[in-house]
Formats: structure tokens, C-alpha cells, sequence
């Protein structure tokens, strides 16, 4: 019969003097991104309850959303969103055993990081117009 | 003394005990949500800055008024799952699950509430005829 034995085992490194990676900068966005987003989704969810109670209550709550407060909010949650996008989709393809290798691994961080700020601005175009 | 062999304690649910439930959920939706975000930031996006009136006639339509909805209970119960993740990681016992419950909550005041706005939105818009 086996037992579960304690091994002393050796500690990483502390996350201090670790140096910055694209895959742990990148794992680590994905969390912050992903929980970070709710802070939008508040203020829009907020702005939808306020358009269907009065045009007073709207009147208040929309000059909080489309103040540059609002702006920064609704700006870093889109950011947020379009990067979370890509690194789910990240995710998926280490699911299926693809691009796994450090090499890969480090080019799909890029194109999470890079790609997130050029879906933002195109977004911020396209919905101008 | 267990009388549990190596190959028995591997077998199962393994250490989550829910074996890979959760990790597949969390794929399942992120796809569904991918589907679902790229048209609905633009309905959101263009019609943010709108007067209420316009706000109003837009989220009645059907369209966008489904979509919205899809995206608050898919993306709500993502993001609620999705946190139990960074909870497992900083945060054990007690306060862990005390954690997770004001997370879940959280999520479903949310969903409750954006569900309640779409649904008052879309009788004004009938009552509009729109």
C-alpha cells in the first residue's frame, strides 16, 4: 500500500527576482484582464438599468458613462475584453496540443499583447462611424 | 494506513474532484462567447452616447435584446466560474468559499439585473411601437 509521503521539495523562485517572461506576463494578463473586466461591466450594466427606470435617473447615470471617466473605463474594459479574446483562443489551441513549444508559446503572447491594442483602436474607429 | 492503491488514487476525479468538468465548461463558453462579443461591442459601442429614446428603441429590437442577454448569462457564469480559478490560488478554506459564493452572487445580481433593464426595455419599446 502506498502512502502519500511529504517530500521537502525546493521553492521557485520568488515571483521578485523572476525575470519578466512573455509566457508568465501573458498567463498573468489573462487573469487580470478576465476579472478586471467586470469593473466595465458594471457601469454597463448600471446604464442599461438606468435607461429602462426614468429619463432622470438616465440623464445622471449617462453623464457618469460617457464622462471621461466613463471613457477610461469603457476604453480599459474593451482593451480587457480583446485581450482576454485572444488569450482564450490562445488557450484553445494549447488545448488541441498545438504551438506548445516555448518559441510558439512566446509569438502568441506577442500577437495577444499587439493584437489586443490594434482591436481596441479598430474598434473605437469602426463604432465612431 | 489507506488501503488505496497509486493506480486507484490516480483514477477518478483527481485532485478538483470534478475532474475535468470545470476546464471543459470554461472552453465551451469562451467559444460561444467568441461568437457572440465582436457584434455585440459593436451594438453596445454604438449605441453608448445615445439618448435614452434611441437607447430604449435599440435594445427592444430583437436582436440586440437576445444577444445582450446571451452575452450577461454566458459571460456571467464565465466569469463566475472563471474566478473560483484566482480563488483556489490566494485564497484557501473558509474565506475561499465565502469568496467564491460573493462571486457567484455577484454575477447573478448582475445577469438579474441587465435581464430586468432588457425586459423593461422591451415592453417600452412595444408600448412605443416599435
Amino acid at each position: 500500500m502506498a502512502e502519500a509521503k511529504q517530500v521537502e521539495r525546493p521553492l521557485s523562485p520568488h515571483l521578485q527576482i523572476y525575470r519578466p517572461q512573455m509566457t508568465s506576463f501573458s498567463s498573468i494578463m489573462t487573469r487580470i484582464t478576465g476579472n478586471g473586466i467586470i469593473v466595465g461591466v458594471l457601469l454597463l450594466v448600471w446604464w442599461l438599468l438606468a435607461a429602462a427606470t426614468s429619463p432622470d435617473y438616465f440623464n445622471f447615470v449617462n453623464a457618469i458613462a460617457t464622462s471621461w471617466f466613463g471613457d477610461l473605463v469603457f476604453t480599459l474594459s474593451l482593451l480587457g475584453v480583446w485581450y482576454h479574446y485572444l488569450a482564450g483562443i490562445r488557450h484553445l489551441i494549447f488545448d488541441a496540443g498545438k504551438y506548445m513549444d516555448i518559441k510558439s508559446a512566446e509569438m502568441l503572447g506577442w500577437i495577444c499583447t499587439i493584437g489586443s491594442v490594434v482591436l481596441t483602436v479598430l474598434t473605437l474607429i469602426i463604432i465612431q462611424f | 494506513m489507506r488501503y488505496l492503491t497509486d493506480r486507484k488514487r490516480a483514477v477518478g476525479k483527481g485532485a478538483s474532484g470534478t475532474g475535468p468538468e470545470h476546464h471543459w465548461w470554461m472552453s465551451a463558453s469562451a467559444v460561444a462567447l467568441a461568437f457572440m462579443i465582436p457584434t455585440w461591442l459593436y451594438i453596445v459601442g454604438t449605441t453608448l452616447g445615445a439618448d435614452q429614446q434611441t437607447v430604449i428603441t435599440t435594445f427592444s429590437k430583437p436582436f440586440p435584446a437576445i444577444l445582450t442577454a446571451l452575452v450577461v448569462i454566458v459571460g456571467m457564469r464565465h466569469f463566475a466560474k472563471g474566478t473560483e480559478i484566482w480563488i483556489e490560488d490566494y485564497i484557501h478554506g473558509t474565506a475561499a468559499k465565502a469568496t467564491k459564493i460573493a462571486m457567484h452572487s455577484l454575477a447573478y445580481v448582475i445577469m438579474a439585473t441587465a435581464l430586468y433593464a432588457l425586459g423593461k426595455m422591451v415592453f417600452i419599446g412595444l408600448l412605443l411601437g416599435n
